[in-house]
């Protein structure tokens, strides 16, 4: 191993190391109040209990992550594309933006979990509602900070390419767009964040297909079977964290140069 | 004609108050000579300049650059503001092409004009860099290389160097001095130093406060190329006093035009 790529690990360690130690005292300490106090199962199962609960189920749920991934990978990116145009749209046109933003705010504050219900009324029980319900949480926080990124660019960058001759859109092209790359970037990871959680919201409300975590959640609980339910949680978490890095790298492959330790830093 | 000309050129900046930065300024390079202002903070030699690159129109006068109006219109000249502003999304050989890309001149041949420069701009190895892995006097280098590169005769330098420490600052002012020398581009410099500005001019325009007006100009006539230690011999001396003589008249001619405002003792300059 070379001396970069060991500091590297050393560095990694002392990010995750304290958070780890921490989980594995938490989850220690539930086992052991759950033997002390005598809880029962489908009030509070122990960690071991969820664990044997796992290796029962292991089977169904790549089947059931797929669906819910599926779901909150379509909603992301219509959350995506729809986010990107509203915020051209609300950067370019000062009347757009007096108009749309109060609204957009107020849009926000609906709950999803009255919204969803009413989705299916209106697009039946498959896929739509659930694509709808993320594409709905993931949609504000991607307009707003690519708002402000389109308008963020630096006025003596601008003022620099203008002075040899830029037009309108060559502005837009060598400066405000790369401006906003990173600022869309934060509302969609942010989005991806919430994104297989407001897929399960879609699914549990009621669903035709077969399959999803949410489903899962619904029969869980129907069946008092706690400990299934703690596994899809935790499903839900890992897959949770693993579309937000997904994102992270996606961030890191679109904006390289957002990633390079500077010169000061590094001396 | 390759140079710029200011002719009686005036301005003033009009918010709640009626600010005037300009005064009747007229001031005239022919091609391939190297003209510095100097002045104090404020007396809009950065106005200008932004005049000079088209970015700001005058309220009376005219700019010329390369015998052609440049009020209002972009693109006569190559401007290096204050900041490097080097855009962090482009590697440095992308940040150098820049002028030239927008200038419509094809991707393949900036690249090869600007990959010819790298080395005598002293970044040589670090074309693909980007501008945040580059040291403050690299980064300085790069964005004077992407003026260089900007077609139009001429340069417009606003204080290149204002933000280097004195050391990076000598090693720069001597290597501009030899890549000006070989490529002969007319250039107007914007500096707070007056021996920065003899060391390196054909002549130095002495601005007063705002607004600014061009109190004299001196001549700088040392033979080229100069030596930094020309800087302590009898000749330059006596011209930088001279010339620090024509600022604090200067200054007193501002003084004059507006009551004195407890400015501080000393001189004003750097």
């Amino acid at each position: 191993m070379t001396a970069a790529a060991r500091s590297r690990v050393a560095r990694a360690a002392r990010e995750y190391v304290p958070a780890a130690v921490l989980l594995v005292a938490l989850v220690g300490l539930w086992e052991l109040s759950v033997a002390l106090l005598d809880t029962k199962p489908y009030i509070l199962p122990a960690p071991s209990r969820v664990w044997d609960a796992f290796t029962e189920i292991r089977g169904t749920l790549p089947a059931h992550t797929r669906v819910t991934l599926l779901e909150a990978v379509i909603g992301l990116a219509w959350a995506a594309v729809m986010g990107v145009v509203l915020a051209s749209v609300i950067a370019s046109v000062p009347l757009v933006r007096r108009v749309l933003y109060p609204l957009l705010v107020i849009s926000q504050t609906i709950p999803m979990i009255a919204l969803a219900p009413l989705l299916i009324v209106w697009f039946g029980f498959g896929m739509t509602p659930k694509v709808l319900v993320v594409a709905m949480v993931g949609f504000f926080p991607i307009v707003v900070s690519t708002v402000d990124g389109l308008a963020g660019a630096d006025a003596d960058m601008i003022a620099l390419v203008r002075s040899m001759g830029a037009n309108r859109w060559q502005v837009l092209r060598h400066v405000r767009i790369p401006t906003a790359v990173p600022a869309f970037f934060a509302g969609l990871k942010i989005a991806a964040a919430y994104a297989v959680t407001a897929a399960v919201v879609g699914e549990w409300v009621g669903t035709s297909s077969g399959h999803g975590l949410g489903l899962l959640i619904n029969r869980s609980r129907a069946s008092f079977r706690t400990d299934e339910l703690f596994v899809a949680i935790a499903v839900i978490s890992l897959t949770s964290v693993a579309l937000f890095a997904a994102v992270q790298g996606l961030f890191r492959l679109a904006a390289p140069w957002a990633h390079v330790t500077s010169r000061e830093e590094t001396e | 004609m390759n140079g710029f000309a200011l002719r009686h050129v005036s301005h003033a900046f009009r918010g709640e108050r009626v600010v005037p930065v300009l005064d009747d300024v007229s001031l005239e390079a022919e091609a391939g000579t190297f003209v510095s202002i100097v002045g104090p903070s404020g007396c809009g030699k950065s106005t200008l300049l932004r005049i000079l690159a088209g970015l700001l129109t005058p309220e009376t006068g005219e700019a010329e650059v390369a015998g052609r109006n440049a009020a209002g219109h972009p693109g006569l000249a190559a401007f290096m503001p204050q900041k490097d502003l080097l855009l962090p999304w482009r590697r440095a050989l992308a940040n150098a092409t820049l002028g030239a890309e927008i200038a419509g001149v094809s991707r393949r041949q900036a690249r090869e004009e600007a990959l010819a420069l790298f080395e005598p701009f002293g970044l040589a190895g670090f074309e693909r860099a980007w501008p945040a892995q580059l040291s403050g006097g690299m980064r300085q280098r790069l964005a004077l290389l992407r003026t260089f590169l900007t077609p139009g005769g001429t340069l417009l330098l606003d204080e290149p160097f204002g933000a280097l420490d004195a050391i990076t600052r000598r090693e720069m002012q001597a290597w501009l001095q030899e890549v000006w020398l070989r490529h002969g581009r007319t250039v107007l410099f914007v500096t707070h130093d007056v021996e920065e500005a003899l060391l390196l001019s054909d002549r130095v325009a002495v601005m007063s406060p705002r607004p600014g007006r061009i109190a004299t100009v001196v001549d700088a006539p040392f033979a080229r190329p100069r030596r930094s230690e020309i800087v302590t011999e009898a000749a330059f001396v006596a011209r930088k006093a001279a010339l620090l003589a024509a600022l604090d008249d200067a200054m007193r001619m501002g003084e004059g035009a507006h009551p004195p405002a407890g400015r501080a003792p000393g001189h004003p300059l750097g």
